[in-house]
């Protein structure tokens, strides 16, 4: 007996019920009950009374589906766009595959007395800060020192190549939708819904799409996790250029790809490079739960820690996650810095 | 008049709101600005402006905050489209070109000066002043000497490879001034081009646009709400009140005529000695006896400083030498008390 039969009854759908019983699968809690010859129903108080769910009115009627066909629903409407959706998803991300491997190859190929001159050039020529160029040395010795020089370098790379995707699909995306409202009226719900999606959640439909063996299932999982801030960025630094100066630009005659690329994108340059940082220490931050689905890196060295209960390989490889985010977000806030006082406005 | 208008206004209106057309038809039928906006939602920004734009002259738009004037200068090029009438640029309708004919307008036709300058940040001083031979795609040798130049002609010959916020207010402005010249055009739009800067600096700018204006006779159209500014400017005078034209004419004409109250209102602060000319008040010739000559454009300041406070007498006018007309000093003491709407007398 369940709750809701004299419900049902006095609705007159006992027949239909019994004629179009649904073949769901048996729930744990219809096993107990079987086993429990239970009768308690009938004289259930009203203090008890149950909320009328998907699974207490099949209890009553079981032509009603039980909750778990719904996400059974679900899963099977996955798995049968996942065929297509794969042929076209996989030829279209498969230059990130190829750029996360080469680059991985590359850095791996290069003997840590070129890669690390190579950066510090590279933090110089970003900052021209001496007093940088001196912390990401040493940050760097002491990482190889302590033997966490390789995932450090392939977490490096991943980030790097991530985070060129971001900024090369980002910005155009974000010039859209500064562009047109309608634009903008569409992806903000997805942006929003990007960000605060649970981290986990992005990888179970990637899982099923693509191989774990293949890079691009976690470069995919970072780039959609991190390209959020470049585009909001991009969007709002371009529609906060002064409406006076893009006025000038209209009033001398200017075409509209002369106004983008000559007056906007130049003023919004310094909000596109404050979403950059924001996306790379995003980019920072999914690559260790990125870990899980096979991403090289000082992630894998926090998982080991968490999975063997490795306490001191965990806190150092995190230790090690800690200054590489200090870096980027130094050195980006520098190169940033130096960008602002180029143009700063009066 | 004689000279041709190389801007004419006609019938120009603006209704700012969702549906301005079938709003116009309301103000065509005779709906006032506030029913407009209470009753439909919509601002009527201009109404009915007809406006004569000499070539060579400068015509000041003036009026407060609010009256509509910057719209209205945003109608000459076009970066606002009307409601109903017409923009005639040397007889030609700008509201029918199409947007390659108005980009090359803007570029070759008629330049514009900005009130708080819109220059590029990240552009130096050389390069924001050659913006207009740039967007027009010229190679750099052909407008270097150009650009130079007029950075000289406005006093900051040395400042090419200076950013603009290195620059002070004045000094940005003389850039945005340079940038407009730079571009060769015969129209030069300023809005409130002066506006931003001090008193002191505003005024060192007025007097390079009239040392400028001398040599070089562009068509200027300013937008001010500095009288002062104005009456010191303007060749023609349009006074712009709630999207109106209240009155429009030649300076020394609107002061000793005021056409209603507002008029009356808004000249009431003025140093008319200053402002006022020997030739807007001289009689035609009737005596032979003078205490001296003055100029026809002496200002009565200038002519109270020659007689040292003596109000008696009788002055002759000269223009370059020849006697024109004859000043009665007490005409110039009645010239100096504010002028009421109702007064008819004639200036002239």
């Amino acid at each position: 007996m369940a709750f809701y039969d004299k419900l049902i009854e006095s609705l007159g759908l006992a027949d239909w019920c019994s004629n179009e019983a649904s073949t769901g699968p048996v729930s744990m809690a219809d096993l107990l009950k079987q086993t429990q010859g239970d009768d308690s129903a009938a004289d259930t108080s009203f203090w008890d009374t149950p909320f009328p769910s998907l699974d207490e009115l099949n209890a009553a009627c079981s032509a009603i589906p039980k909750t778990r066909s719904v996400t059974d629903g679900v899963e099977n409407s996955f798995l049968s766009i996942k065929d297509p959706l794969k042929t076209v998803l996989d030829p279209i991300t498969q230059p990130l595959s190829w750029a996360l491997d080469g680059s991985m190859w590359l850095f791996e190929a290069l003997p840590w007395f070129v890669v690390i001159p190579i950066f510090l050039l590279v933090v110089y020529w970003a900052t021209r800060s001496l007093a940088l160029v001196g912390f990401v040395g040493v940050s760097f010795l002491f990482m190889a020192f302590i033997d966490h020089y390789l995932p450090a370098i392939q977490t490096l790379s991943i980030i790097f190549v991530c985070t060129s995707f971001s900024v090369v699909l980002g910005v155009p995306i974000g010039i859209l939708m500064s562009r047109s409202r309608s634009m903008r009226r569409a992806l903000v719900p997805i942006l929003d819904m990007l960000q605060t999606l649970p981290t986990f959640v992005y990888l179970i439909p990637l899982i099923f799409l693509f191989s774990v063996t293949e890079s691009k299932l976690y470069g995919i999982a970072i780039i959609l996790y991190a390209i959020v801030p470049v585009i909001r960025l991009t969007d709002l630094g371009i529609r906060l250029v002064d409406k006076e100066v893009l006025e000038a630009a209209h009033a001398f005659g200017m075409t509209d790809r002369q106004k983008l690329f000559k007056v906007q994108i130049p003023l919004a340059l310094p909000n596109i490079m404050a979403g950059v940082n924001q996306t790379i220490m995003m980019s920072l931050a999914m690559v260790v739960i990125a870990s899980l689905v096979s991403a090289p890196g000082l992630g894998v060295l926090v998982l080991r820690g968490i999975r063997n209960l490795e306490l001191g390989v965990g806190l150092v490889a995190g230790l090690g996650i800690v200054l590489l985010a200090v870096l980027l977000d130094r050195v980006t806030k520098a190169a940033l810095a130096r960008v602002n006082a180029a143009q700063k406005q009066q | 008049m004689s000279k041709n208008p190389m801007i004419s206004i006609r019938n120009l209106y603006k209704i700012f709101g969702d549906t301005p057309d079938k709003m116009m038809e309301l103000v065509r039928a005779g709906i006032g600005k506030e029913e407009l906006l209470e009753a439909h939602g919509h601002v009527l920004g201009l109404q009915d402006i007809n406006v004569d734009m000499q070539e060579g002259e400068t015509t000041v738009v003036m009026g407060l905050s609010g009256s509509g004037k910057s719209t209205l200068i945003r109608h000459i090029n076009r970066l606002i489209d009307p409601t109903a009438g017409e923009v005639l640029i040397q007889g030609d309708n700008v509201l029918e070109y199409d947007s390659d004919r108005l980009r090359a307008m803007r570029r070759s036709q008629m330049s514009m000066v900005f009130q708080h300058f819109a220059l590029l940040p990240h552009r130096n001083v050389l390069e924001n002043v050659a913006l207009a031979p740039i967007v027009r795609g010229d190679p750099s040798e052909s407008y270097d000497p150009e650009a130079r130049h007029w950075l000289e002609r406005v006093g900051l010959a040395g400042y090419e490879d200076h950013y603009p916020h290195q620059l002070s207010g004045g000094m940005q402005q003389r850039v945005g001034i340079a940038r407009a010249l730079t571009s060769n055009a015969p129209i030069m739009l300023m809005d409130e081009a002066f506006s931003a800067l001090d008193p002191l600096i505003r005024t060192d700018m007025q007097d390079l646009l009239l040392e400028l204006q001398n040599e070089l006779a562009k068509t200027i159209v300013f937008i001010s709400h500095d009288l002062d500014e104005a009456l010191k400017l303007a060749d023609h005078l349009v006074i712009l009140k709630d999207g109106l034209v209240v009155q429009q004419d030649e300076p020394q004409h609107i002061l000793l005529n005021p056409q209603d109250d507002y008029v009356v209102d808004f000249i009431a602060d003025i140093n008319r000695a200053r402002v006022l000319r020997v030739r807007s008040i001289m009689d035609p010739i009737s005596q032979d006896s003078f205490v001296g000559d003055v100029d026809q454009e002496a200002s009565l300041e200038d002519v109270i400083a020659l007689t040292g406070g003596d109000t008696s007498g009788m002055y002759r006018v000269t223009r370059a030498g020849a006697v024109v007309g004859q000043l009665d000093l007490k005409a110039l003491v009645r010239a100096l008390v504010r002028t009421k709407a109702s007064d008819t007398r004639r200036a002239f």
